[in-house]
């Protein structure tokens, strides 16, 4: 009798255990659930996703300014872009020997002019002139300054058509993806530095920047 | 065979596109007066003027010249409404003379443009032309003195 007696209480005892470890384990499944909108149509779901993450065109148009300032302010691109008169050369943007100068058309004075010495294409070897058949500086009355300008003040003079060469945002992408001379950064004469991107990386940036609203970085 | 209008004289030249036009100019066609400098654009001892402008011609290849007016020295010398070298020996310019021809070459597109230069348009014309002896200060009064013979029809005296 007594035996009889602690076997039902011993198995009353293992039907509780069993009882507490199915609730533990489906616990531990529902809590692996994430999907917070089970049961929402698939599209719904989406939409209110992308809603969540998605950045105010504000914030996307300032970042893809900040990547396409990465190319802008490059020696290859700043160079040709000095506060001064005279141009910039090498990595360093050291100002360019011989005492050369901007000129009234941006090519160059007297005997000094670009095309004297930087030929259609790059002259092969260290040291040499870079090359396009249309070398220049943006011209006197329209010197498009780069030199020394933070983002913010930089994305004002691009986008102000009388200091742009009278360009709105198509005009200035298509200036930015056609342009020869623009496109000789990418095409450095020997021992100069690259671009640290793609044309089309830095076209696709700047397409942004002006598409989202062309808003101007804080600084 | 590249066909080349040099001095305004038709040469028909044995030499590729891609060689420089300094070479084809001296070893080929023979005009020596044009010299061979640091053959990467940076003294200016090689300027002659392709279409009236002053090219460093080391670097220039002769593929560029083809079809245009290519003038050396020797050209410059027979106009005879170029006064530089009439002030350039009044004023016993050069020292060793070898950069001279290039200097000569890039003072006659200033006083083109420019037929009354200050000196620092002088300086702004020239800086490109490298003279080891130093006859810049010779070089710049020789300019006002073509300038000057040139505005009076020869008589800069």
């Amino acid at each position: 009798m007594a035996q009889s007696t602690r076997n039902q209480f011993f198995n009353t005892k293992k039907a509780v255990y069993l009882l507490l470890a199915a609730t533990a384990i489906s616990s531990v499944v529902v809590s692996f659930r994430t999907d917070a909108f089970n049961g929402v149509p698939s599209e719904r779901k989406t939409a209110v996703a992308e809603t969540d993450v998605a950045e105010p065109d504000s914030v996307i148009s300032k970042k893809a300014f900040l990547q396409a300032y990465k190319v802008l302010m490059h020696p290859r691109c700043m160079n040709c872009h000095p506060k001064g008169d005279r141009p910039l050369q090498g990595d360093d943007s050291h100002i360019h020997t011989m005492n050369v100068q901007r000129g009234t058309d941006g090519k160059g004075l007297y005997a000094m002019k670009c095309s004297n010495c930087h030929q259609p294409q790059n002259t092969p070897g260290l040291h040499m002139p870079p090359g396009n058949p249309n070398w220049h500086l943006p011209p006197a009355d329209m010197k498009m300054v780069f030199q020394g300008k933070k983002p913010r003040e930089l994305a004002m003079t691009l986008l102000n058509q009388n200091l742009n060469g009278h360009k709105d945002h198509q005009a200035l992408i298509e200036h930015v993806s056609k342009d020869s001379l623009v496109g000789a950064g990418w095409d450095p004469a020997e021992g100069l530095a690259h671009l640290p991107m793609s044309r089309a990386e830095f076209v696709k940036h700047f397409k942004t920047w002006l598409d989202k609203g062309a808003y101007l970085p804080e600084k | 065979m590249v066909k080349l209008k040099i001095n305004q004289k038709e040469y028909s030249v044995d030499a590729s596109p891609d060689m420089p036009l300094l070479w084809a100019i001296r070893d080929v066609v023979g005009l020596t007066g044009t010299k061979f400098g640091c053959g990467m654009a940076q003294c200016g001892a090689c300027t002659v003027h392709l279409d009236g402008e002053a090219v460093r011609s080391c670097v220039t290849l002769v593929s560029r010249a083809v079809g245009k007016e290519i003038v050396t020295i020797e050209g410059l010398s027979a106009d005879p409404d170029n006064y530089l070298q009439k002030a350039w020996m009044e004023l016993d310019v050069p020292q060793c003379g070898y950069c001279q021809s290039g200097q000569i070459m890039s003072a006659a597109v200033l006083l083109r443009e420019n037929p009354n230069p200050t000196d620092e348009d002088i300086d702004s014309a020239m800086s490109g032309n490298i003279c080891r002896c130093g006859t810049y200060p010779r070089i710049r009064k020789a300019i006002h003195l073509a300038a000057k013979m040139q505005r009076e029809g020869g008589n800069g005296k």
